[in-house]
C-alpha cells in the first residue's frame, strides 16, 4: 500500500473513501489529537515491529531474519535479565536466567553476531534496555563503525527510560539521580551524531503491566516525558533539539474504547504542555509519536488460543488510536516466550488489519464520535489531576515532583492499588475474564511453548570466555579506569568512554561494575 | 536453646522469640531463664516521621556497629491492620540485604500479642539480652502511643526527621521531639537542611535542658542514609550518650524505670484479665445490670467489684 | 499467634504485581508477611525465615527458571534444617509442575488463583508440614 501512488482508496466493495472526515483540528493540525500526519496510515502503514530475543545472539539473528522475511518493517531486540540487569552470562545471579527472557549480550561481539547479515543503515532497530542502556547503545555504535556505517545513517530506538524502572519494572540499576545523567548523556550524543534515532521511548506499557489504570498510564508516562525534557533542558540541551527524538511506548489493553481515548489524549496533552508549558517552537516537539505494544499482562494461559482474538482488538484499538508502531503478542506468551508459529500468527494480525479491514484508509476514523471524544476529554482531565499533584511534589519542577514520587512511594503505591484492586474485582467475579473465571471449559492445555535448552547457557558461556581469552587486558583495564574518571566528571558526556570501553571488549558487566562504583546503587524500600 | 542462640544459632534465637511474642507459658518461661542472664545489651530506639528514612538508617547503623565484631539486632515494627489481623512487615529489606552472622533482624507487628506491644516488646529484647547480643536497634514509625512508649524506654532514643519537618505537626503533636536523646537530619542533602537543624536547635534552646548543665542536652547529626553519610557521627552519638549516662548513673536509672514499666505493664494485664473475670461472675453481671438500670454509676460498680476479694 | 510468611522473588526478574497483591491477599486474610520483595537470594530468604522463625515461605516466578531456583531454594531450606513448606506462584508450565514437586515444592499456584484458593492453599500447606 505504501508503495503504491496508484493506489485507489476505496472499501472492499469498491466505495472511494476521503482521507479524512469531521470538522474541527485535523490530523496532523495542533494539537494533533486526532493524528501527527494529515492522512496518516494512506501515506504511511504503522511499522510492525515485532519483539524477539531469547538464547544467544546467533538465535536471535536467525529469528530477526525470519520476521523480516514474514513482511515486519522493523527489528525490536529483547534481552535476557542478565543483560538487563548490567550482569554477563558468568555472574552468579545470571544463573538459570542467561538467554531465557531474551538475547544473551555480554560484549560488543554479541552484538556483532546478533545483527550478523542484517544492514544497519537500511533498518531500524529498537533496543529495549533501561539500566545499561548506554553500554548497549554504545555496543551498537561499535558495531556500526566496524562495520564502515555512519552514525548519521543509524537509525532506531533505544528504550532507556529510567524512571518507569523505579516506579514500575524495577530494572534499575544505579540510583535515580546518576541515572538520569547518563540518559541525558545519551541524549547529548544522538542530538549531536545520530539524528535519526530516538533517544528515549518514555514508557507506559510497563507501568500498565504492573497494574495501573488506562488513565495512570497516561499521566505517568507524559510526566516522566516532561521530566527528561527538563533535564536535557538542565544538560544544556535546546529543547527543539531533542524532543523531536523522543518517542513514546504504550500499553493497548482491552477496554477498546477507553485505550482510543488514551492515545487521542496523549498527543494533545503533548502538544498542549510542549507549546504552552515548554515553549517548543518546531512543530516537530508538538507531535508525540509512539509505539504500542498488546497488553502481554492480559493474555491467559487457559484456553491461549483465544489470546489471538484478544491481540487482534488490542491492535486494532492501537491503529485507531494513531500508533507509529505495533508490536502484538504471541498467544502463547502468558506461558513461555513465543514459538515462531506463534509470533508470525501476531505478525499476520497486524497484516489482516492493515490491509484487509480497511481501518487505515482514513485517517482517524472515530474522531467526532461523542463517547471517543468524551473519553478523550475524560483521560485528559484525569491526567491533568495527576501533572498538579506532581508539580507540587517538584515545587514547581515536573523533574523534582517526579524524583520526589519515586522516592516517597506515590507512582508504586497507585499502582499497586490498581493492581490490587482489579485482582479483587476478578476475584469476586465483578470483573469477567473470559476463561479464567467465566466460560471455563474448553481449556485443553497448552501446546507446544519455546523451550530455551539448558545448552544455551554453557554456549554463552564459552562466547564469553572466548572473548575474554583474546582480549586485551590492559586495554580493558585502562578503559575502565576512564569510564569511572569521566564518571566522576559531572560535567563530561560518559558515550565516548563508553564506545571505547567496549571496542576494548570490556564486558557489559564490568564497566557497569565501574560506575557502581562511582554511582552507587539502588535498593528500593517497597510500596507493597 | 537459649544456649544455642548464645552460640549464634539462629533458628533457636528466632523460636525462642516467637515464643515470647505468643505469651503463655511458654512466654514465662522463657522470661525466667533470660531475665538473669540480661543487662547487658545496649538498647537504641529509632523513630520518626513516615518517610523520613529510619529504615535505610537503621540498616547502615547496624552494619556500622557490627563492624569490629559486635553483634547487632534490630526489631522492626510495623502497624498491624486494624481490619483483619494481618499485617505486612516490609522493613527488613531496606537494611543493606548482608547476610552475616553478626546481624539478626526480626519484625514484629503491633497487635496480636498477647498483653500487646508494651508487654511483648521488652520480652523480645529480654531474649536478644540473654542471647548475647551487644546492640539492639528497635525501630518503629513514631504515630502509635504504643509504639513511642516502647521507643522511648530505649537506653538511647534517635529520633529522625528530614528538611521540612517543621512542617510536621504530627510529629510534634505525638510528643516525638520530648524522647529525644539525640536528633538525626536524615536526607540532609536536600535543600533546607541547615534550615532543619536550626529550628532543633532554636527547639532545644526553649526546652529544659537548655540552662541546665546537669542535663543531657541533644545533639544534632545530619545524615544522608542512602549514601552511609554521617553515619560514623551517629554511631558515635550514641557512644557518647552511652558514656554521659553511664558517668551520671542515668543509664542504671532509666533501666530500673524500664524495668519497673514492665512490671506495671504485667500488672495491669493480669488485673485487666482478672477484672474481666470478675465482670463475668455472677456478682459482676448483678453490678453491671445495676448500672445499666441506671441505679448505679459505673465508678461505683468499679469500687464495689475491686473491694470484693 | 498469626501465622507468618516470607514472600520473595530469586534471581534478577523484577516483576513484582503478582507478589504485592499475594502480600495484601494474605494480609487481609490476617497472615504476618514479611514482604522480602525482589532479587533475594535462597540464602538472605533462609537468613529471614530463621530469624522470622516463619511458618512457610511464598515465592513467585515469571521467567522460565523456575527449575533452576525452586532447587536453589529447597537444597537451602534442607542445609539449614527448616521445615516449612515452600510455595510456588506464578508462570510455571505443566511439563514442569511434577518435577518441580518432585524437587521439594509444596504447593504450586497458577495464575488467577482466587484470594480464597490461596489462603486455603497456604494454609494447608503448613499444616501439612
Amino acid at each position: 500500500m505504501p508503495d503504491d501512488q496508484e493506489h485507489l482508496f476505496e472499501t472492499m466493495s469498491g466505495v472511494p473513501v476521503a482521507a479524512v472526515y469531521g470538522e474541527g483540528p485535523l490530523p496532523g493540525e495542533y494539537p494533533y489529537t486526532r493524528g501527527i500526519h494529515p492522512s496518516m496510515y494512506r501515506s504511511q502503514l504503522w511499522t510492525m515491529r515485532m519483539f524477539a530475543g531469547f538464547g544467544t545472539a546467533e538465535d536471535t539473528n536467525a529469528r530477526f531474519k525470519e520476521l523480516l522475511r514474514a513482511g515486519g518493517t522493523g527489528l525490536s531486540t529483547a534481552f535476557d535479565m542478565p543483560t538487563l540487569m548490567g550482569r554477563d552470562s558468568d555472574d552468579p545471579w545470571a544463573v538459570g536466567e542467561v538467554g531465557k527472557a531474551g538475547v544473551a549480550i555480554d560484549t560488543v561481539a554479541d552484538m556483532d553476531d546478533l545483527f550478523r547479515d542484517i544492514d544497519l543503515a537500511s533498518v531500524t532497530t529498537s533496543m529495549t534496555i533501561n539500566g545499561p542502556a548506554s553500554i548497549v547503545m554504545a555496543m551498537y555504535i561499535a558495531v556500526a563503525e566496524q562495520r564502515g556505517i555512519a552514525r548519521v545513517d543509524l537509525g532506531g530506538t533505544i528504550q532507556n527510560d529510567i524512571f518507569k524502572e523505579y516506579q514500575a519494572q524495577k530494572e534499575y540499576i544505579f540510583p535515580p539521580r546518576p541515572s538520569v545523567r547518563l540518559v541525558t548523556d545519551l541524549m547529548r550524543f544522538t542530538t549531536a551524531e545520530m539524528p535519526k534515532w530516538n533517544s528515549v521511548s518514555v514508557s507506559g506499557y510497563h507501568i500498565r503491566e504492573a497494574g495501573s489504570t488506562a488513565a495512570q498510564e497516561l499521566a505517568f508516562t507524559l510526566a516522566n516525558g516532561f521530566a527528561y525534557v527538563e533535564a536535557a533542558c538542565a544538560a544544556g540541551l535546546d529543547i527543539d533539539e531533542f524532543v523531536p527524538r523522543l518517542s513514546f511506548f504504550f500499553n493497548s489493553h482491552l477496554d477498546f474504547f477507553e485505550e482510543i481515548g488514551k492515545f487521542r489524549a496523549a498527543r494533545r496533552i503533548w502538544a498542549r504542555w510542549m507549546k504552552e508549558h515548554y515553549h517548543a517552537t518546531d512543530d516537530r516537539s508538538l507531535r508525540l509519536r509512539f509505539h504500542t505494544q498488546t497488553a502481554g499482562v492480559s493474555l491467559t494461559a487457559q484456553q491461549s488460543e483465544i489470546n489471538i482474538a484478544r491481540v487482534a482488538l488490542q491492535a486494532l484499538a492501537a491503529v485507531l488510536g494513531g500508533t507509529q508502531s505495533l508490536h502484538t503478542d504471541a498467544f502463547d506468551e502468558a506461558l513461555a516466550l513465543p514459538t515462531e508459529k506463534a509470533a508470525r500468527i501476531a505478525l499476520r494480525t497486524q497484516q489482516i488489519i492493515a490491509h484487509e479491514t480497511g481501518v487505515a484508509n482514513v485517517a482517524d476514523p472515530l474522531g467526532g464520535a461523542p463517547f471517543v471524544e468524551w473519553m478523550t476529554d475524560e483521560m485528559e482531565r484525569r491526567a491533568e489531576e495527576v501533572f498538579a499533584h506532581l508539580l507540587d511534589l517538584g515545587a514547581g519542577s515536573m523533574l523534582e515532583g517526579v524524583y520526589a514520587g519515586i522516592e516517597n512511594g506515590y507512582f508504586q503505591g497507585e499502582i499497586a492499588d490498581a493492581a490490587y484492586r482489579f485482582e479483587r474485582q476478578i476475584n469476586n467475579g465483578r470483573r469477567i475474564v473470559v476463561g479464567v473465571n467465566a466460560f471455563t471449559d474448553g481449556d485443553g492445555g497448552g501446546g507446544d511453548t519455546l523451550y530455551i535448552p539448558a545448552e544455551t547457557e554453557a554456549l554463552q558461556l564459552e562466547r564469553l570466555a572466548a572473548v575474554k581469552q583474546r582480549r586485551d587486558s590492559q586495554s580493558v583495564h585502562d578503559a575502565l579506569h576512564h569510564v569511572k574518571a569521566v564518571a566522576a566528571d559531572p560535567t563530561a558526556n560518559t558515550m565516548p568512554a563508553l564506545i571505547a570501553a567496549v571496542q576494548a571488549l570490556a564486558t557489559e558487566g564490568e564497566i557497569v561494575a565501574a560506575l557502581e562504583e562511582v554511582f552507587g546503587s539502588y535498593t528500593e524500600k517497597a510500596t507493597v | 536453646m537459649l544456649e544455642q542462640a548464645r552460640g549464634g544459632d539462629r533458628r533457636a534465637l528466632g523460636r525462642l522469640l516467637s515464643m515470647v511474642e505468643a505469651g503463655g507459658a511458654a512466654a514465662d518461661e522463657v522470661a525466667t531463664l533470660a531475665h538473669p542472664r540480661a543487662g547487658n545489651a545496649f538498647v537504641v530506639g529509632m523513630t520518626g516521621a513516615p518517610g523520613a528514612g529510619k529504615s535505610t538508617l537503621t540498616g547502615r547503623l547496624t552494619a556500622a556497629l557490627s563492624e569490629g565484631g559486635r553483634r547487632v539486632a534490630v526489631l522492626a515494627i510495623d502497624p498491624t491492620s486494624p481490619l483483619s489481623g494481618g499485617a505486612i512487615l516490609g522493613d527488613r529489606i531496606r537494611m543493606d540485604g548482608v547476610v552475616s552472622d553478626q546481624v539478626f533482624i526480626r519484625s514484629m507487628a503491633t497487635r496480636g500479642h498477647h498483653g500487646g506491644l508494651s508487654l511483648a516488646a521488652p520480652g523480645m529484647l529480654r531474649v536478644f539480652d540473654a542471647a548475647g547480643i551487644d546492640v539492639v536497634l528497635v525501630e518503629t514509625v513514631g504515630v502509635g502511643q504504643v509504639e513511642i512508649e516502647v521507643v522511648g524506654t530505649a537506653d538511647t532514643t534517635v529520633v529522625v526527621v528530614t528538611p521540612g519537618w517543621g512542617d510536621a505537626i504530627q510529629a510534634n503533636k505525638a510528643g516525638l521531639l520530648e524522647l529525644a536523646d539525640i536528633f538525626v537530619v536524615n536526607k540532609a542533602d536536600r535543600p533546607g537542611a541547615s534550615d532543619a537543624r536550626r529550628d532543633l536547635e532554636y527547639m532545644l534552646d526553649l526546652g529544659p535542658a537548655a540552662h541546665d548543665p546537669s542535663r543531657w542536652r541533644a545533639p544534632i547529626v545530619s545524615t544522608t542514609a542512602t549514601e552511609g553519610a554521617g553515619i560514623a557521627e551517629l554511631a558515635a552519638a550514641i557512644e557518647g550518650h552511652r558514656d554521659w549516662m553511664t558517668e551520671h548513673g542515668e543509664l542504671a536509672r532509666r533501666r530500673a524505670h524500664r524495668l519497673r514499666d514492665e512490671v506495671r505493664s504485667h500488672a495491669m494485664a493480669l488485673f485487666a484479665e482478672a477484672t474481666d473475670e470478675r465482670l463475668a461472675s455472677a456478682e459482676g453481671i448483678a453490678l453491671l445490670d445495676e448500672v445499666v438500670q441506671r441505679r448505679l454509676t459505673p465508678a461505683a460498680a468499679a469500687r464495689t467489684l475491686l473491694s470484693t476479694n | 499467634m498469626a501465622q507468618r510468611i516470607i514472600l520473595a522473588k530469586l534471581g534478577l526478574d523484577g516483576h513484582d504485581r503478582g507478589l504485592k497483591v499475594v502480600a495484601r491477599m494474605l494480609r487481609d486474610a490476617g497472615f504476618e508477611v514479611i514482604y522480602l520483595g525482589i532479587r533475594q537470594t535462597a540464602e538472605s530468604i533462609v537468613a529471614a525465615a530463621e530469624q522470622e522463625d516463619a511458618d512457610a515461605i511464598g515465592l513467585s516466578m515469571h521467567n522460565g527458571g523456575h527449575l533452576t531456583l525452586a532447587a536453589r531454594m529447597v537444597d537451602a531450606v534442607k542445609a539449614a534444617g527448616l521445615d516449612i513448606p515452600i510455595i510456588v506462584g506464578g508462570i510455571v508450565p505443566d511439563v514442569d509442575i511434577a518435577k518441580m514437586h518432585v524437587l521439594g515444592v509444596a504447593t504450586i499456584l497458577g495464575p488467577g488463583t482466587s484470594a480464597e484458593d490461596l489462603v486455603t492453599a497456604v494454609r494447608g500447606a503448613i499444616d501439612a508440614a
